[in-house]
């Protein structure tokens, strides 16, 4: 498979038919691994990570699960094609930086991708749409399990698998959820929870952004910890705080339909009116409004059939989404005119917002 | 107040996470945050930046060992980078690590998932060293009988293997 099947479709998880998918956008879980007798990717030679490299890729690729990968080496990608990969989650921005001695191979649904020399030896993650930590847990488990028959980890028996970093020692795991809380961050309500989560050792981060701003109401959340807790019982406790989350931002819009309809109905519709009319529109923008749009959906402003095309554009609007139609570099301005133009586009098609379909979100919204 | 990282720029992003009740503080300068992958929420690198920095100091105070003799990486090199050379390390700069580890994490005992094949060797490695420890006190207490014993038992195991 080339680079071009991938650049050209997106993944699984954005299109976005997971359980509870209107608030939990993605799940994710990535395992941190390294080779025995090997030096940490960031400290080996070249001539030693090129070793590293030829012992792990092969085995990846022979996974059954990756008959049909797109499997390259890093220094034969752009930098573009680096950073449509990363706004897609696919590599993490540190791999996207590596050159000669990394690789990274993932299927073709682009639910599971494997970084060769990243910060570790390995770093496997799988991600899903909607709330199925679980479903992904054992997905990437299995791939771990496969690699582990032919791969000699270095682990500890006191530390568990062994990573560059010590804040990775233990299940080397991460597992995260990427969330929508536009009600939750209109009625201020926001850093309560932040706050509440970071308390039981889980973190809370803006997805876009920098420092605590969460451009497009999208926040990440995650474990904070890895050693001395199993994997299961890291992946419950997530997905029972994620699910309190759920219950919380949905009794937030309720409380604003109740309270204050006016002003809610006033972000939906101004968010419309910009998107549909604008001819210049900053990244940060587009992610603010679209996400207002989302919850319009959500609320039945507009109808179903509008979600699909609101969850691409949060992707279709990054910067390296919009350039890779291009042939060249495009300057901001110009990234600004054409992510209008795009979204402009896309809503001439939707039907005229109708307040009155407006309804409160079901009790048990798994949609 | 300047960046914790450059010590020089003024600290313009604040972080401030609790890790087991534990509040983590750190501030950085624009470009510092930038370097270290701090606005990247999807990746490692805002929880290991806040505890790497800790590591450090950490490790410098425990006066641990200089250098990884598989390796060569220095205290030096973690105070710069945050990250270790090689597993091997883990045991170099155990002393330093261990309170590190202890302050970062949940527990201090990895107890989730083990390589299958290595459980194994690991039962096997465990019983060797006991049988060793068993032997070299024989020997001290000049228990020739059950020191010959135990030197059978570990040759055995180690023909298993
Ligand atoms: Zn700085
Ligand atoms: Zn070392």
């Amino acid at each position: 498979m080339s680079i071009h099947n991938i650049l050209t479709n997106a993944g699984e998880w954005l299109r976005g038919d997971g359980p509870h998918s209107q608030i939990v956008v993605s799940s994710r879980v990535r395992l941190a691994r390294n080779l025995k007798n090997h030096a940490f990717p960031g400290w080996a030679k070249k001539t030693e990570r090129l070793q590293i490299l030829e012992a792990i890729k092969p085995r990846v690729e022979e996974l059954p699960e990756m008959s049909d990968a797109f499997s390259v080496y890093s220094q034969d990608l752009t930098a573009l094609e680096k950073q449509v990969l990363v706004e897609r989650h696919l590599v993490s921005r540190e791999h996207a930086a590596k050159g000669v001695g990394s690789a990274v191979v993932m299927n073709r649904r682009q639910t599971l991708s494997i970084m060769i020399n990243e910060e570790d030896h390995l770093r496997m993650q799988a991600i899903r749409s909607g709330l199925q930590l679980k479903h992904v847990f054992k997905m990437i488990d299995k791939i771990d399990s496969a690699l582990e028959e032919r791969l000699d980890f270095a682990f500890h028996s006191q530390l568990g698998y062994l990573t560059a970093c010590p804040t990775n020692v233990g299940t080397g795991m991460r597992a995260s959820a990427m969330v929508h809380l536009p009600a939750l961050v209109l009625s201020e309500q926001i850093n309560q929870v932040i706050q509440a989560v970071n308390k039981i050792g889980l973190a809370v981060r803006g997805l876009y952004g920098e420092g605590t701003e969460a451009l497009g109401n999208l926040f990440q959340v995650s474990n904070q910890t890895t050693l001395g807790e199993k994997e299961e019982d890291i992946i419950t406790r997530l997905h029972k705080v994620i699910e309190q989350i759920i219950e919380h931002e949905q009794n937030a819009r309720q409380m604003l339909l109740q309270k204050k309809p006016n002003t809610l109905l006033d972000h939906i519709g101004r968010g419309y009116g910009i998107l549909l009319h604008a001819y210049s529109m900053s990244s940060k923008e587009a992610l603010n409004l679209l996400s207002f749009i989302k919850l319009g959906i959500d609320l039945n402003f507009f109808p179903e059939e509008c979600r699909q095309p609101i969850d691409e554009l949060f992707i279709e609007t990054q910067p390296a989404h919009l350039q890779k139609g291009s042939q060249q570099k495009l300057a901001a301005d110009e990234r600004d005119s054409l992510r209008a133009e795009i979204i402009r586009a896309k809503l001439k098609a939707f039907p005229w917002p109708d307040a009155d379909r407006v309804k409160p979100p079901d009790a048990d919204p798994t949609g | 107040m300047n960046c914790d990282v450059c010590k020089q720029n003024q600290a313009t992003v604040f972080l401030t996470q609790i890790v087991d009740g534990k509040m983590q503080k750190v501030n950085l300068c624009e470009s510092c945050s930038r370097e270290k992958g701090v606005t990247d929420p999807t990746g490692f690198a805002l929880a290991d930046l806040l505890l790497g920095l800790g590591a450090a100091q950490e490790i410098e105070r425990s006066g641990a060992t200089q250098k990884c003799g598989v390796c060569g990486f220095s205290q030096a090199d973690f105070k710069k980078t945050g990250r270790l050379g090689c597993s091997h390390c883990y045991e170099t700069f155990s002393e330093g690590l261990q309170s590190l580890i202890k302050g970062m994490h949940k527990g201090i005992l990895h107890v989730g998932k083990k390589p299958s094949r290595l459980a194994k060797s690991l039962e096997r490695e465990a019983q060797i060293k006991t049988l060793k420890r068993d032997l070299s006190k024989a020997v001290s207490e000049e228990n020739y009988e059950s020191a010959a014993e135990l030197r059978d038992q570990i040759k055995q195991i180690e023909v298993e293997t």
